[in-house]
């Protein structure tokens, strides 16, 4: 292809961050008289108005076919720069942005010369770059406003609220029989003091009444396909095998009892069940208990029905589960009053009067932190069970009084506002015992008391000996798998949650294009966390959906039809599945494509190319780089 | 990601080896290992491939495994060629993870004193 050869090469002082190392001057003096460059300048602040003038100026009066601007990191101005470009008539995707100020200046501040000259060499493989660069278009995709929200807890409930209100239609999908999710499960939650029913109570209002909200529950996603403005998702609804209304009274005459897990066995509940504080207010049977005795009028003839629902964004708020203590860790399952956080917060609702528990009253107890967390098979810190466990022990002491409690931990992460409630437990007379990884406590039994010895490091070392009438695990948070992911083909990370693009420049977004990720699917999040990073998901969705289209970089892949043989490397290679074979050549479903470019490494005749990364223009760059 | 590591590298001033020349790519994944070649052939003494690891926004965990097979490819390209292995490095490099750089770097630079 022909070249640019009338580049203008724009080198920034920064103020002196960038000048009083490198020696800009002299990078302007190397490049200027290069065959594609038609004007090489240096300002003290290109960025500032005064500098992007300059350019502007130069393209309208020197007719530029291409700039190159040395100056900061591109994540901070390459926008400005493509902006600046494109209202002077140049195409955006035609100026380069190096970086000479984090990448030498700062970092070789200890030898001027060769921060001069790594500077040179950055601009000169720039000015290369540019000379074969294409003009590219950004791509616009028409968006419906309609959305899918996968998960019906407190995360995708908001997020349907947030979207209805702004006249999005909604389709709220939840796997389980309600809405409400974990967080129905929580008593009294930090830090509003509002239990975890009464939040569920007032979202699932909300829900009700929004007509542009359409929910379906006891519902299975059996696939998930589409792109950013397209997606289509299946959804097959499991029949709740009740006809009409169905009162209390009905319920209640359920000849099967079974652990309700609402409350992780402490309580019982029939066959066929409901739940008051919840949407919907139909009860559902639950087949593997039900005995078909036919007392509460069932439809059994009732079959699963499957809808199909599209949507130009899907957000998922898939949730987390709470780790499950491995048999025999601190107890756990060996002795019965050992048991996890969120069983104690569901015993200290249930409970009046007296906490009890397996028929025994409950006078001392110990927290153990981290368990499960920040060791080898999770490496992370869920960092919400500090605040929780502190919390849920002085509820504890709140509702039944006259408990002593030991908080037998690691490190205590009770950040922010929540310092309060830690200095509260220490008010409150709660003992605080601090292990060593290295040296965990053991749980073990004697007589009628558990025994938690632990080395506190608090008192140098000292050999503790608890006794105590239950030991409560503080578990942390693993991801609640779900089939969609893998439809959807979403990346996830170390820990096995879902992974956004950026933690802070596209903190709800992931990398397949119009799939956004809401509370705990993406970490570990207190509701607090949750909820506002659904809140994000909705407004983040809103910019597509109420805008009516999606402006996107148009940095995808590009195949090449004449060089293409059809051998199908590049299929295989997409993580996205946007390639496919037709009439023996690769083609490129484009609203599939995340940009990787893996694709185009693997192809035999370099049939694919990324744009705006074209591999002509790559060895342009290490030729011109590596010269001199 | 490893992009971001080296403007965090900035930020935090720290010094590196300055015979170091910056080619920025959306993912590791894209390289094809011919491009390794050539950056040697045009002059340079190593290549030091950066990529994002399991953090990759575009591939996740799975950016590891196509990377690596790049690098497999290259390593043989620059067997043909009698070019020491030793000379191409790759690592994960996490948007904060400036020691991974700057040891790096320090490694690639050992060898080369080294021959």
């Amino acid at each position: 292809m022909k070249e640019r050869n009338k580049i203008g090469v724009y080198v920034c002082h920064c103020g002196g961050n960038i000048s009083d190392y490198v020696d800009v001057k002299k990078v302007v003096e190397a490049v200027k008289d290069l065959p594609n460059v038609a004007v090489a300048r240096d300002f003290v602040f290109m960025c500032s108005e005064a500098g992007q003038n300059l350019i502007k100026e130069d393209i309208k009066n020197l007719g530029l076919d291409g700039v190159v601007v040395a100056s900061c990191s591109p994540h901070l101005h390459e926008k400005t720069f493509r902006n600046a470009a494109k209202e002077a008539g140049l195409n955006p995707y035609l100026v380069e942005h190096v970086c000479i100020r984090e990448h030498s200046s700062w970092v070789h501040s200890d030898n001027p010369e060769a921060a001069t000259q790594k500077a040179i060499w950055i601009v000169k493989a720039a000015i290369a770059k540019v000379s074969l660069a294409r003009d590219l278009e950004s791509i616009r995709l028409d968006m419906k406003p309609e959305a899918i929200v996968v998960g019906g807890g407190v995360a995708g409930m908001r997020c349907a609220i947030d979207l209805g209100r702004a006249g999005i239609t909604v389709h709220l999908i939840e796997k389980s029989p309600f809405l409400g999710g974990r967080a129905a499960q929580i008593g009294k939650m930090y830090p509003s003091g509002i239990s975890g029913i009464e939040l569920v109570k007032k979202l699932v209002e909300e829900v009700k009444n929004n007509p542009n909200i359409k929910v379906y529950t006891n519902a299975e996603i059996v696939s998930a396909e589409g792109a950013l403005g397209e997606f289509k998702v299946k959804v097959k609804i499991n029949p709740r095998y009740v006809k009409g209304n169905v009162s209390d009274d009905t319920i209640s005459q359920c000849p099967v009892e079974v652990p309700d897990e609402f409350n992780y066995g402490l309580t019982k509940r029939k066959a066929i069940y409901k739940r008051d504080f919840t949407y919907p207010d139909t009860p559902v049977i639950d087949m593997n208990a039900c005995t078909k005795c036919g007392k509460c009028n069932p439809d059994f003839n009732q079959k699963p029905k499957t809808v199909e629902v599209t949507g130009s964004i899907v957000i998922l708020a898939t949730g987390f589960k709470p780790y499950e203590p491995k048999e025999g860790e601190f107890g756990y399952k060996v002795y019965d009053n050992v048991i996890t956080l969120p069983v104690f917060d569901r015993l200290i609702s249930i409970s009046n009067g007296k906490l009890e528990y397996n028929g025994k009253e409950i006078r001392d107890i110990a927290f153990i932190y981290c368990v499960g967390s920040r060791n080898e098979e999770h490496e992370y810190c869920s960092r919400y069970c500090c605040v929780a466990t502190i919390n849920a022990a002085l509820q504890a002491l709140e509702k039944f009084g006259d408990l002593r409690v030991y908080h037998v931990y690691r490190d205590i992460r009770t950040y922010g506002k929540y310092e309060l409630y830690y200095e509260q437990a220490g008010r409150d007379g709660m003992l605080f015992f601090k292990y060593d990884p290295e040296n965990p406590p053991v749980v073990e039994r004697s007589g009628n008391k558990l025994i938690v010895k632990v080395k506190d490091l608090l008192t140098y070392g000292e050999e503790i000996e608890i006794p105590v009438d239950m030991v409560v695990l503080s578990v942390g948070m693993e991801p609640e798998m779900s089939d969609v992911f893998t439809m959807l083909r979403v990346p996830f990370s170390r820990d096995g949650f879902l992974q956004e693009v950026h933690p802070k420049l596209r903190p709800v977004e992931t990398a397949i294009g119009g799939v956004l990720v809401a509370g705990t699917c993406q970490g570990p999040k207190d509701t607090v966390e949750a909820t506002a990073s659904a809140s994000a998901a909705a407004a983040k969705a809103d910019t597509y959906l109420v805008k009516g289209y999606a402006e996107l970089e148009p940095f995808i892949a590009e195949i090449n039809p004449e060089k293409c043989d059809g051998c199908g490397e590049c299929v295989e290679e997409c993580p996205a599945g946007a390639i496919s074979i037709e009439n023996g050549k690769a083609v490129l479903k484009e609203a599939l494509c995340k940009g990787c470019g893996a694709c185009g490494a693997v192809c035999p005749t370099e049939a694919i190319n990324l744009r705006g990364y074209y591999y002509d223009q790559l060895r342009k760059s290490i030729e011109a780089a590596g010269g001199d | 990601m490893a992009y971001r590591a080296l403007d965090q590298a900035g930020l935090l001033h720290v010094h590196y080896t300055p015979n170091t020349v910056i080619i920025r790519i959306p993912c590791a994944s894209m390289l094809r290992p011919d491009l390794i070649l050539h950056a040697f052939q045009s002059g340079f003494d190593a290549v030091f491939v950066a990529s994002s690891g399991p953090d990759c926004p575009f591939l996740g965990e799975e950016c590891v495994r196509k990377t690596a097979k790049r690098i497999e490819k290259a390593y043989e390209l620059l067997d043909e060629h009698g070019i020491d292995k030793n000379r191409l490095l790759l690592t994960g490099v996490c948007s904060t993870c400036v020691e991974a750089i700057v040891g790096g770097l320090e490694r690639l630079e050992e060898t080369l004193s080294g021959e």
